[in-house]
């Protein structure tokens, strides 16, 4: 039972930084690889403002946020002026940028040692122990970021996203400021994927560099890819099928080393069979 | 098929009859847009060159001359997708150097395009909508209801025939319905001035006689509406005014029937 709580856990915080992602790429055309570093960002934030400040879980979560929010600010602001492959490009530069400062800046991250006990949520005087409690607190959060997802998706500001993704200058020529919607929906989903960055840290209790580098920003790629773009749906169902599958390779009783190494080829093959087959994902509503 | 063949050879002969009331006005009004001096190059070619005209207000204008007389490149510059090198656009009495392309909705600006601009992977509803819904950052977030656009919705969607196909994505329209739908974009934004560039092109009669309605609608609203079109015939049938261009620069402009009867259009552009 145990054991399965441990998957739900991690199927919920991957949920959620698949939801922030899809915001991004699905809803508005713009193929981020830098979610892994506001992953990053979120969980640092949690593991700092907790085991040097001793800051509550709750105001860590509003820290990566706030964080997160002037980082996207300021990148966006040059994202901006890129489309397509080139904004691929580049944020994917500043994952590699936020991976080296992690890695480097030792005297606040720990560099590749990494930061140890990261304590848990509480309120009050409850604290959130418990696995069982603890995935109860990643399904509101999770629950919150599906019903916001689905809010945006319904709302005047959604459709508008939907319509850059396809055709700027098109959306500009029927009143929007689109600069202003692709700043804000990055921003957006910055901020969120530091919430899923928040309780990684604090369910694992250890984190260091290596769970947030580039080829973390391409795994969540690859949910939303294989879930469906522009689905809330399909970001719970991708993020389902790729927290499973290393779990169903241990149960096929593969050497562990065979099973990684094969793990990472069943991810490729699923992108690029989805993306020749399936280009608008399992649920999704748009194709790349 | 021999009645198909008889309702497009009676369409042929319809085409003569003017729809719309559009006789000239004994004299034209003040101008919404006056172009000065506009230039635009692409790679050392004056696509527009140094053009001065004027748009006046509440009149049915035909935008005329040969492929690359420069028709699309004004349209474009009017219309915030191109940015001009030189020259000065006035618009309500407003000069600018240049126009936005976010600011058309301000000037109460609305265009459809020669190659049926669509965003093709949401809904017809959501193609509709998108032209009017809150252009506000922070209100578009707040607005999850369509019930404010709700009654303009549903008479653009009967004017263009796209009542039964509201829930399909554009992209699942036919050629005849995707024209359609890009005016009823246009319709929604209850424009002052509407840009129509080749409304009519590859349209078959029936779709060709709706679009003309709604144009003629729009025109009895006192509109000002520019259309780029090849039709002389409907030209003639929809328009009180005519610009001509060649080489991106003005050759004649006024009353249809006058322009078209002058030397120098049916020389370089009519060709007799």
């Amino acid at each position: 039972m145990e054991y399965l709580i441990n998957l739900a856990i991690l199927f919920g915080i991957y949920s959620m930084l698949a939801l922030s992602l899809n915001m991004l790429i699905g809803m508005s055309g713009l193929v981020s690889l830098a979610q892994a570093a506001f992953y990053g960002i979120g969980a640092y934030a949690t593991a700092i403002g907790m085991t040097t400040f001793g800051l509550g879980f709750f105001t860590t979560i509003i820290l990566g946020i706030v964080v997160n929010a002037i980082l996207a600010f300021v990148v966006g602001k040059i994202l901006a002026r890129f489309q397509g492959d080139y904004y691929a490009i580049v944020s994917a530069g500043l994952s590699i940028i936020v991976f080296s400062i992690l890695q480097n800046w030792k005297t606040v991250t720990h560099g590749p040692l990494g930061i140890f006990g990261i304590g848990k949520p509480a309120i009050g005087s409850y604290t959130f122990y418990s696995n069982t409690a603890f995935l109860g607190l990643v399904v509101i959060f999770t629950i919150v970021l599906y019903a916001l997802y689905q809010w945006i998706n319904h709302s005047s500001f959604g459709r508008v996203l939907k319509a850059l993704r396809e055709d700027e200058k098109l959306a500009q020529s029927m009143g929007y400021k689109t600069k202003h919607f692709k700043s804000v929906i990055f921003v957006l989903s910055a901020s969120l994927s530091g919430i899923a960055g928040a309780f990684f840290a604090s369910y694992i209790a250890f984190i260091d560099p290596s769970s947030f580098q580039l080829k973390e920003g391409i795994f969540l790629f690859t949910i939303i890819i294989v879930g469906g773009l522009s689905s809330a749906r399909g970001s719970v169902v991708g993020a389902l099928i790729l927290i499973s599958l290393p779990e169903v390779l241990r149960f096929i009783g593969l050497p562990y080393e065979t099973a990684a190494q094969l793990q990472q080829m069943i991810y490729g093959a699923m992108l690029l069979l989805m993306m020749i087959f399936k280009p608008q994902g399992l649920f999704g509503k748009y194709r790349m | 098929m021999m009645k198909k063949i008889k309702d497009i050879l009676n369409f042929r002969k319809q085409q003569t009859v003017p729809v719309c009331d559009i006789n000239p006005p004994s004299a034209y009004g003040s101008n919404i847009i006056t172009i000065k001096d506009l230039t635009k190059q692409f790679m050392g070619i004056r696509a527009i060159d140094d053009l001065s005209v004027n748009i006046p207000q509440a009149m049915t204008i035909g935008l005329i001359g040969s492929n690359g007389s420069g028709k699309t490149t004004l349209v474009n510059i009017l219309t915030g997708m191109l940015r001009p090198d030189a020259g000065e656009i006035t618009v309500r009495d407003k000069k600018r150097s240049h126009i936005k392309a976010n600011e058309l909705r301000k000037y109460r600006i609305a265009r459809t395009f020669q190659d049926g601009r669509l965003i093709e992977q949401i809904s017809v509803v959501d193609n509709l909508l998108l032209s009017v819904a809150e252009n506000d950052l922070v209100d578009s977030l707040k607005e999850v209801s369509i019930k404010d656009y709700q009654d303009r919705l549903e008479k653009v969607l009967e004017m263009t025939s796209l009542t039964e196909h509201r829930h399909k994505n554009a992209e699942e329209l036919s050629y005849g319905l995707r024209k359609l739908l890009e005016i009823g974009r246009v319709l929604m934004q209850d424009a002052d001035i509407y840009f129509f560039d080749e409304p009519f092109s590859g349209l078959f009669p029936e779709i060709v006689e709706q679009v003309c309605e709604i144009i003629c609608g729009l025109q009895k609203q006192g509109k000002t509406i520019v259309i780029i079109e090849h039709n002389m015939g409907l030209i003639r049938r929809l328009c009180n005014y005519t610009i001509v261009l060649n080489h991106g620069k003005l050759l004649a402009e006024g009353n249809p029937e006058e322009v078209l009867q002058s030397k120098a259009v049916r020389e370089s552009y009519l060709g007799v």
